[in-house]
């Protein structure tokens, strides 16, 4: 199976996806307006409301969500084989994803650009509201535990991206400081700052940086995920011009770089994907294909963390509401797009079957790895890079999505526990240094509770993430479809998705429940119990507020 | 010539504006937040001063008078006076 084939497939499908179906989505279905007042225009102050090029815009939401879900999800799940993990994406950005990205913005927008939290709490009621906040904090919980520890192994297994991993942040110090101190113009600080970075990734494999194996008491995983926790607490303290901008802003640009290198290397290179098409011989333990399949890649096929950022910043900026099919719909395909790039390192990065079959030994062995060992094979062999570079560019790619997400993560976190200690009146809760150190504190009890003294605990939480993540997106499918109902509009296109998602997370959830319970893993159990009830809880909410809403039709139509 | 030029300026400058929006757009918000912060205190230090109200910051620094002495006298040296020139502040 030639990899080129797999590219212009998958490709083929999202273009398909945004050039007809969304096309029909938003005539059709959402309606969309060119004449309909935004809230961006209607309420316009400069500060959160700011009509925004939709060119710039779409670059801007396509990077927030873009974190390194769509690389680790996909690596992971081609386990079962390259076709499932293959349809998935493609099938679940096209009828999926762009449905739910594009809804979420649409849904904010007609209501005052109002978060798709504050939503729920309007449209489905104040229980879903509270759910919503729950699963919102387990969210980001768990993001930031999984990604503090995909970091924490990239460091160790790659010890020369450490140099330009850590160098990114010294290079976005300066960014910051040249663009906002000295006045210089951005075309040439972007020039200079993307230089910077490339040649630290140039130089990188020459320096390469390991730490000792142990320092005291713990490995040098869980030191890194200390080091790593260390970092984040700090940045996301400090003001966001100094270092979240000017680093967001450097990944975006190398995100571009590097996936159009990557897509130019499968081009020129033509590699072959050597796993199987479908897995029948999955290693001990691995997990049944359905439903995890669905909750594994979450990111790059359907994802609950697109709704916050959709309804949360994106609808705020946007001019004119014909724009939310090109921000909303194509980010969720420039997403699918990463995770396709994924899914070809993972299965065409590999000399032989017996080579793959080696790396993915276990259930959730593959991951970054796979993605930065293959993609790097594929890089040298169609550009002629060199192996080691190539291999220290995608690590450094996957590690600096990571952590910007893991920055964001945290100061999200941070404002949660600045909330609760403002409505609770927990004066020192409301403070920013301790909710910040309570959000690294629940971070690390998740790291280390569940993985013991190698803090390994997020990936193994992944699973969890993956379902948690889904039943966001079905709250955010859930308000689109009350929405859709109380306008007469169809409502099958948000209505499948919805139960397909919600079928899918149930599943999971009582067969991890199973295995949990199996193996003795209690805490594991419990973090899983929590997510059970909140999944019924939202289940039923769906189906007494759609009926609710039904209901009040038919008594409109009857009047 | 001049024509292709000019083009290139236009484009160059649409790059560089479409590229300014594009760093600032996720994080515009929580700058210019901010800044009105920053102006608001500013204001009312202002209005307050101007309307004869007491500063609050006066009582607020007064711990740190010792530190800001140091900070003082170095100032007035580097301004050319060799004693301090406000009545109330005996640094030297």
């Amino acid at each position: 199976m030639s990899a080129i084939l797999l590219l212009v497939l998958g490709l083929g499908g999202m273009a398909f996806g945004y050039f007809v179906y969304s096309r029909f989505i938003a005539k059709v279905i959402y309606k969309v307006d060119e004449k309909f007042r935004t809230p961006s225009e209607e309420y316009e102050d400069g500060v959160d409301f700011v009509p925004t090029n939709k060119f710039v815009l779409w670059g801007h939401h396509f990077t927030s969500v873009a974190g390194a879900a769509p690389i680790v999800g996909p690596a992971i799940a081609v386990i079962w084989g390259w076709l499932p993990a293959f349809l998935w994406v493609t099938i679940g950005t096209i009828f999926f994803a762009g449905i739910h990205d594009f809804g979420a913005i649409w849904a904010s927008v007609r209501n005052k650009a109002k978060s798709i939290g504050t939503l729920t709490g309007e449209v489905v009621g104040t229980r879903a509201r509270s759910i919503f906040t729950i699963v919102i904090f387990l969210v980001l919980l768990m993001v930031n535990a999984v990604f503090g520890v995909v970091i924490a192994k990239l460091l160790i297994n790659n010890p020369g991206s450490v140099v330009p991993v850590w160098g990114a942040i010294a290079v976005a110090l300066v960014i910051g400081q040249l663009i906002y101190r000295a006045k210089l113009s951005l075309p040439l600080v972007s020039l200079l700052g993307v230089g910077a970075l490339y040649f630290l990734i140039y130089i990188g494999p020459s320096v390469p940086v390991s730490l000792p194996e142990t320092i005291g008491p713990v490995s040098d995983n869980a030191a890194w995920i200390l080091i790593l926790f260390g970092y984040a607490a700090i940045a996301s303290l400090l003001p966001v011009w100094v270092l979240l901008q000017p680093r967001d802003y450097i990944n975006g640009l190398q995100l571009f770089v590097g996936l159009i290198a990557l897509y130019a290397a499968v081009l020129i290179g033509n590699p072959t994907v050597v796993a199987p098409m479908i897995n029948f011989g999955v290693p001990e333990g691995t997990p049944s294909m359905i439903p995890l399949l669905f909750v594994t890649i979450a990111c790059g096929a359907i994802s609950g963390f697109h709704g916050l950022v959709a309804s949360g910043t994106t609808s705020k900026q946007l001019r004119r509401e014909t724009d939310a099919r090109f921000v909303g719909y194509f980010g969720a395909t420039g997403e699918g797009a990463l995770a396709l790039a994924a899914i070809i390192a993972a299965t065409a990065g590999f000399a032989s079957l017996s080579d793959w079959q080696a790396v993915y030994s276990s259930f959730g062995q593959g991951g970054v790895l796979a993605f930065v060992n293959g993609g790097a094979a594929i890089l040298s062999q169609g550009t002629g890079l060199d192996a080691e570079v190539a291999g220290t560019m995608l690590t450094v790619m996957a590690a600096l999505f990571a952590g910007t997400t893991m920055d964001t993560g945290l100061r999200l976190q941070r404002y949660i526990f600045q909330e609760w200690g403002e409505i609770y009146s927990v004066k020192w809760m409301a403070k920013p240094a301790p909710a910040t150190l309570l959000s690294v504190g629940t971070c690390l009890l998740l790291a280390f509770g569940a993985g013991g003294a190698d803090g390994s605990g997020g990936l193994l939480i992944w699973p969890l993430f993956g379902t948690t993540n889904q039943l966001l997106a079905g709250l955010t499918l859930l308000v689109v479809t009350v929405m859709l109902v109380r306008r007469g509009s169809p409502t099958r296109y948000t209505l499948i998705p919805l139960v397909f998602l919600l079928a899918m997370t149930l599943f999971a959830l009582l067969l991890q429940l199973k295995g949990f319970y199996e193996t003795g893993d209690w805490f594991l159990l419990g973090l899983d119990l929590v997510v059970l009830v909140a999944a019924i809880l939202v289940t039923l909410e769906c189906v007494s507020s759609l009926r609710r809403v039904k209901q009040e039709q038919a008594q409109t139509d009857a009047a | 010539m001049k024509e292709t030029l000019s083009r290139l300026k236009y484009w160059y400058r649409r790059a560089s504006a479409a590229g300014a929006e594009y760093y600032n757009a996720p994080y515009r918000a929580a700058i210019a937040r901010a800044q009105r912060d920053e102006d608001d205190l500013f204001m009312l230090l202002v209005f307050g001063e101007m309307m004869g109200l007491p500063n609050p910051a006066s009582w607020y620094t007064l711990e740190l008078q010792p530190l800001l002495l140091e900070r003082f006298h170095d100032w007035h040296t580097r301004m050319g006076m060799e004693r301090s020139p406000l009545d109330g502040v005996r640094c030297c």
